[in-house]
């Protein structure tokens, strides 16, 4: 595969295009509503109405608007379909000609969809996830050419840095500077591994991008390893994903065949490839020592850091660790240049940020916006505000490492600083809303439950802290607790947060800290005099 | 195992495809595993016990999953599990009696924009509530 390879099959598959395209969703969300059965159908429809020739059905992957499922486009013509059944679909192919259609429909230029600005999910919903060609005809593979003729590996690290890319997993380090390092440790084996293990309950980003555009991560993977001198990757992503798993197992098996992966790819020296490790459904497993524990197939137990995974990582040998949308922003930076990135977004926090909206909101789905968006257009334009007239009581970002922002901040931008002044933090993209009806203490226990099974054991602060909070939350919900276990819960929050080893346990005690913060009077609602004598209240929260 | 090689680091791989050939990991596997990978055996025992996607227990005939991420659990997930549970008289985890269904949580299957969501056999169900989820075990339970 040269060059010319490639634009020769970039033109043989706009020539083929025809001249209308109905855009069908294929991911997990939508599939679940049988949108196969839906694509299935158009098909039959078209061949039924002698289209073929000038009609393509395409399964492609998320359209973001999850809730009115299963979507259907139609290009040039630029409707939107929603709710489309096998037993309607057939009318879309009918009004192509002129007849009655009975499927309902949405503004694609709603606020929902023009608010957007998409990089990472430029192609989601576009190109179809299961051909190669499709993908590039858009343009894909393109940086990585470029990247491997034209620039050295320390211009590409350079180049990154520039852009202001920050990691996207939750912590915001930046891309640049971790390359760096990973570039300058020595060693001869190298190795970059993709973090698809996307845990946070209510987060459904990378799922999609993996299913509706996995060789933009291949890509990355691949750039990201000639940036610093890896041949072998590994994408780690859940069980819990069996589509993601298939779509990327099949990308990876096309970029093969055309030599885009393997060796000597671009008939360059250099050599990529790719392996899948499926995860087994462990939370901890997203934190990057557990996670590189995990790959080499044993308990994923986090270690102290240093040394860090950029000197000795997997196997020992130096690792580049990033997450599926970092990855994903990274050929777009190549293909436009790390100013035109640098252009987006804010100060500290470039780029766009992809975000799962969900929860008691009227449209849930997925949304990429630049970065320092306030979140009131998030939730109330794009979103719709809550169903049902209701009021929206707070936003949840970071899942159970975040924390809860009532709805009188509602006007913070969203970028990684901001949050994190309010308690909260950037997370990987779940943002869920919460209105009136959500009781704020019943959400910190839900999140710490969850903290406590996914625990891993290895260090007590985590393993009997997250434990001893959840039973004092417990007991406040049940109405048995008094001031003093309000102090013992907020003590053990300090505690936890500074003494734990990894980050699950230091930011375990986020959605309790910030619920604590803004919604105090809900805790102390529930509260009882404290009637008993001195140490007696504790008896029930010591044992388990 | 021998497609891959009988390497030691992909013990998790090979323990999926064992669940998934015999639907859960009986002592006697793992020691399989253990001996053909040239592990010791409490490492693969630890490692089976330590993430979640293992059982080492049968599962029933059917299985019904319900979502209890995030957004799932604002939407009422909860209250779909308490019917479950309390119709089933057994608890989220556990198999009935008669080895006809096993009731289990998920963490998050990552469908949050059809919440409240259920998983049954293999299915993915959008927008469930007690009353549809009952019927469906009802079936079940009367097949």
């Amino acid at each position: 595969m040269i060059l010319n390879d490639l634009i020769a099959v970039k033109e043989k598959e706009l020539a083929s295009q025809k001249k209308i395209v109905l855009r069908c969703c294929m991911a997990a969300g939508c599939m679940s509503s049988d949108s196969k059965g839906v694509k299935e159908q158009l098909e039959k429809a078209v061949v039924a109405a002698g289209l073929q020739n000038e009609v393509e059905v395409r399964g492609v992957g998320c359209m973001k608007l999850c809730c009115e499922g299963p979507l259907v486009a139609v290009d040039p013509k630029n409707e939107l379909y929603i709710k489309v059944t096998a037993e309607n679909a057939p009318s879309i192919i009918t009004a192509l000609k002129g007849g009655k259609v009975n499927v309902e429909q949405t503004d694609p230029n709603a606020a929902f969809f023009k608010k957007q600005l998409s990089i990472v999910l430029a192609n989601s919903g576009i190109v179809n996830p299961e051909r190669i060609e499709s993908y590039i005809a858009a343009d894909g593979y393109l940086a990585l050419h470029e990247v491997l003729n034209e620039m050295s590996p320390k211009e590409v690290v350079e180049a990154m840095t520039k852009s202001g890319l920050r990691g996207r997993g939750g912590a915001g380090f930046p891309t640049g500077l971790k390359w760096g390092t990973v570039a300058k440790s020595p060693g001869a084996k190298k190795y970059v591994i993709c973090n698809a293990d996307e845990g946070d309950p209510g987060a459904f980003m990378d799922r999609s991008v993996l299913e509706s555009d996995p060789h933009s991560v291949l890509e990355g993977m691949a750039i990201a390893a000639y940036a610093v001198g890896a041949d072998q990757g590994y994408l780690y992503v859940r069980a819990e994903y069996p589509l993601a798993i298939a779509r990327l197992q099949l990308a990876i098996k096309q970029a093969k065949s055309l030599s885009l992966l393997g060796a000597g790819i671009f008939e360059s020296p250099f050599n990529f490839n790719v392996e899948i490790r499926i995860g087994a459904g462990a939370f901890v497993c997203g934190e990057e020592t557990a996670l590189m524990m995990s790959v080499e197939g044993k308990r994923g137990t986090p270690r102290p850091r240093p040394p860090f995974p950029a000197e000795s990582g997997l196997f020992g040998c130096p690792t580049l660790l990033n997450n599926v949308e970092t990855f994903a922003n990274v050929p777009a930076i190549y293909r436009n240049g790390a100013d035109w990135f640098a252009g987006i977004g804010t100060e500290k926090s470039k780029g766009t940020k992809v975000f799962a909206l969900a929860g008691k909101i009227k449209n849930t789905g997925l949304i990429e916006v630049p970065m320092g968006t306030p979140l009131r257009t998030i939730v109330e334009e794009m979103g719709g505000g809550a169903p049902d007239g209701g009021k929206i009581k707070a936003v949840q970002t970071g899942g159970p490492s975040g924390g809860c922002i009532p709805s009188q901040h509602l006007d913070t931008p969203v970028d990684y600083e901001s949050l994190g002044k309010l308690g909260s933090i950037m997370g990987s993209g779940g943002m869920i809303v919460m209105d009136e009806g959500t009781r704020m203490v019943d959400v910190a226990r839900f999140f710490m439950e969850f903290c406590m099974d996914e625990s891993c054991g290895k260090c007590i602060p985590c393993r009997a802290g997250t434990v001893q909070m959840h039973n004092i939350l417990d007991k406040i919900l049940k109405r048995k607790a008094t001031a003093r276990d309000l102090a013992k819960l907020e003590e053990l929050c300090d505690m936890v947060r500074n003494t734990s080893l990894c980050g699950l346990g230091q930011t375990a005690p986020n959605p309790t800290m910030s619920t604590l913060r803004f919604f105090r009077n809900e805790y102390e609602e529930l509260l009882q005099p404290d009637t008993f004598g001195a140490g007696a209240t504790h008896s029930e929260t010591v044992t388990k | 195992m021998k497609k891959l090689q009988f390497k030691q680091d992909a013990l998790i791989e090979v323990l999926h495809k064992a669940q998934e050939l015999f639907g859960y990991l009986e002592d006697d596997l793992l020691l399989f595993v253990a001996h053909h990978l040239k592990l010791p055996p409490s490492r693969v025992y630890g490692v089976a016990t330590f993430y979640h996607f293992f059982t080492l227990k049968p599962q029933g005939q059917h299985t019904c999953v319900v979502c209890m991420g995030t957004a799932c659990y604002v939407k009422g997930a909860d209250k779909v599990v308490e019917a479950v549970q309390n119709q089933l008289k057994i608890k989220a985890g556990e198999t009935t009696a008669d080895n006809k269904v096993s009731l289990l949580t998920a963490r998050c299957i990552g469908a949050c924009g059809i919440a409240p969501a259920v998983v049954y056999d293999g299915t993915v169900t959008p927008r469930q509530t007690p009353e549809s989820t009952l019927e469906k075990i009802n079936q079940w339970v009367k097949s």
